[in-house]
């Protein structure tokens, strides 16, 4: 590993040349083939579920057959519907149909088909993947929730906050962690002394008290992006120390390197030592920590608006969906309000087995 | 092993400040404060709410009120609750003793049941009872704890096997002393489960790979090699080795388990510190937020400090002045 990363300033220089872009794509492209076909059939599910996941996120309008906070007032709590396949001759319609639900007890709220009418499912209809004939007549894969709304839509736009705060966390606590760590690390003595310091106040925070704590602080009339961007910079905070501690250890051990000191005596200065030598020699070890934290930040954003503190209704994320299930009523009377825990659930395990295996791939050693 | 206990607990010092001092800021950043709500009830007169202020002194600027917390705090006096009108101290003291019982259970669960059975699955390394459960421990890893909570409520409902939430039940005051326990034991049953199962499934993968490493060294060689039988050389020589880097774990898994602890209360309705903070938390209980997390910091900084200790005791290889090196 040492030996790449100790090629000449000019060498970066020229790999990095807009004429030579185009064979480093296919080179990428190419590697990323040789990566999947070595990969075992769990890390190809995992990575082919997060990226329906992320899909899910960037095209929500087009993914999320209603509107999310759109309110079916006459059908709330009402049960997944089933979807039944068309006979051939009904094809020009569509393929599958449902039966309109009409609640027929109000009080318990009980659901009964009405089976002389039938809703058609229509695909890449009114610039939705898949979509009712008419949305006054909606088809509720999942169910609806206590206002009326459909639970797959508001899955599907949840994706949204819940896929992108662990992406947006790791990428603020980790170039943190990494730059903070690698300086502390490389440069020593009382800088070096105070940042550890500061680490360890931040280490020994119990952190989801302190989370709840700093949640609170968060007024309510903030939109959900701002909450969104808040709650991400939250966790951040808590989360890039201890990073930072490891990378500083890792940092401090290849500053006396013969590439480094190399680099050192062609007198590089500290800022190129630091980002040229030092911290790609972590990077391996840096990208899998960052991999396996992702599932925090997302578990962290979901028990937030779990608990009310979160993200706040009308907009969803999966945190806030589960929240209606903290009434034991709930829970008992319309178990499908656990369908977006099971989305929670297939993230952080598709993220830990592709951690898991990251680790296999690039960091061989003890250093994880 | 004195110089080294009292340099550690002299760290503990600016660490209690630093974090104390951080919460206590956060708090005050909040938009408004406890008397906030009580502003907008016309039956309270602002007079009540002005001596309440002084009373609470929230009316003094922020470095006084932190300076006299402080103060209060080296009197071993946490303030009093703004809601619940009682000593912080107490309130805390009777609250976490249900959350140490929690996370006590879970982690003798967990430890009960994963290093068994990581030996096993380590011994027969590549069987299909060691792909089955590497793979489960990896849905254990991964499902996340309150939605475990969700499924486990969702389970009791069903099956009426186990009281759904709550830390005793309603006729609770009605029963023996044996009665009352076996009530909070049917009620600790699924809590323990769900907080445990985490910690369960990633100390088995541990315990797994460190059988596995040093199955292979040296020492275990000879150690068959000098003819001893394998049940010695497996649980004398293995497992004795194997063993280490779990006490180190058992103080820092504390603070996980507190966390998780606090979820698990807040959404299976258990009396603990976590739902006590919450509640606190969503109140603005300035002084009720301030004495959990100082009981929380306190908890873990002395289950490190534990943990490092009976490392020491464990492994003769490692000396308390190896540890205050860093």
């Amino acid at each position: 590993m040492p030996a790449s990363h100790a090629t000449m300033p000019d060498n970066h220089a020229a790999a990095l040349a807009p004429a030579t872009r185009a064979p480093r794509v296919r080179a990428l492209l190419d590697g990323l083939g040789r990566e999947w076909r070595r990969a075992s059939w769990v890390v190809r599910l995992s990575v082919s579920c997060l990226l329906v996941f992320y899909f899910m996120a960037a095209a929500s309008p087009f993914v999320a057959p209603y509107d999310p906070i759109r309110q079916y007032r006459e059908l709330p709590d009402c049960p997944p519907m089933s979807l039944h396949l068309a006979p051939p001759a009904q094809w020009a319609h569509g393929f599958f149909y449902a039966y309109p639900m009409r609640m027929s007890d109000a009080a318990a709220r009980i659901f009964t088909p009405d089976r002389t009418r039938k809703t058609y499912l229509r695909f890449f209809h009114h610039g939705h993947l898949f979509t009712t004939e008419s949305p006054g007549e909606p088809y509720f894969i999942m169910g609806s929730d206590g206002l009326g709304r459909d639970l797959f839509s508001r899955i599907v736009y949840g994706a949204r906050v819940s896929m992108c705060v662990g992406l947006i966390g790791v990428l603020i606590s980790f170039s943190l962690g990494i730059t903070v760590g690698a300086f502390s690390g490389y440069v020593g003595g009382l800088t070096d002394n105070l940042i550890m310091r500061w680490s360890e106040i931040e280490m020994s925070l119990p952190s989801f008290y302190f989370l709840l704590a700093l949640a609170a602080v968060i007024p309510a009339g903030v939109s959900p992006v701002m909450t969104f961007f808040v709650i991400v910079a939250i966790m951040s905070f808590i989360s890039w120390a201890g990073f930072a501690r490891i990378i500083r250890g890792m940092a401090a051990s290849v500053r006396s390197r013969p590439y480094v000191e190399a680099a050192r005596a062609l007198g590089a200065s500290r800022a190129r030592v630091i980002f040229l030598h030092v911290i790609p020699s972590v990077l391996g070890y840096a990208i899998v920590a960052a991999t396996l934290s992702i599932p925090g930040f997302i578990l962290g954003e979901s028990a937030l608006s779990l608990l009310g503190l979160g993200i706040q209704e009308p907009a969803a994320s999966w945190g806030n969906l589960l929240a209606q299930a903290q009434d034991v009523q709930n829970l008992a009377r319309y178990p499908w309000i656990l369908i977006p825990g099971v989305f929670i659930f297939l993230t952080v395990m598709a993220f830990n087995f592709l951690g898991d295996h990251l680790r296999d791939r690039l960091d061989p050693g003890n250093l994880g | 092993m004195a110089r080294f206990l009292l340099k550690r607990l002299l760290n503990m010092i600016p660490l209690i400040i630093g974090i104390t001092f951080l919460s206590f800021l956060v708090m005050s950043l909040a938009p408004g404060n406890f008397l906030s709500n009580l502003k907008l009830n016309p039956a309270i007169s602002p007079q009540v709410i002005r001596q309440m202020e002084a009373q609470f002194g929230l009316d003094q600027p922020l470095l006084v009120r932190y300076a006299k917390w402080l103060w209060q705090l080296l009197h071993l006096n946490l303030g009093i609750s703004m809601s619940y009108r009682v000593n912080v101290a107490s309130l805390i003291a009777s609250r976490a003793f249900n959350t140490m019982v929690l996370a006590a259970t879970s982690m003798v669960f967990a430890w009960a049941v994963a290093i068994p059975i990581g030996m096993v699955v380590a011994i027969r390394q590549n069987s299909i009872w060691d792909r089955v459960l590497s793979f489960l421990a990896f849905f254990g890893m991964s499902v996340p704890n309150f939605f475990l909570a969700f499924l486990m409520m969702y389970l009791a409902l069903r099956s009426g096997w186990f009281p759904v939430g709550g830390t005793f039940s309603v006729y609770y005051q009605s029963l023996d002393e044996w009665g009352r326990i076996a009530d909070r034991i049917n009620h600790l049953i699924l809590p323990a489960f769900v907080l445990g199962v985490a910690g369960m499934a990633s100390l088995m993968r541990l315990m797994r790979s460190q059988i596995l490493e040093i199955k292979n060294s040296e020492f275990v060689r000879t150690a068959r090699a000098k003819g001893l039988p394998e049940r010695v050389v497996i649980y004398k020589h293995v497992l004795r080795n194997a063993l280490n880097p779990f006490v180190t774990l058992a103080g820092y898994g504390l603070a996980d388990l507190l966390g998780g602890a606090a979820l698990v209360e807040a959404v299976m309705n258990l009396q603990g510190l976590g739902l006590l903070l919450l509640d606190a938390v969503r109140s603005l209980d300035i002084y009720l937020v301030m004495g959990s997390v100082l009981m929380g910091t306190v908890l873990l900084l002395l289950g490190n400090l534990l943990a490092d200790i009976a490392l020491v005791m464990v492994d003769p290889r490692v000396d308390f002045s190896s540890l205050s090196a860093d």
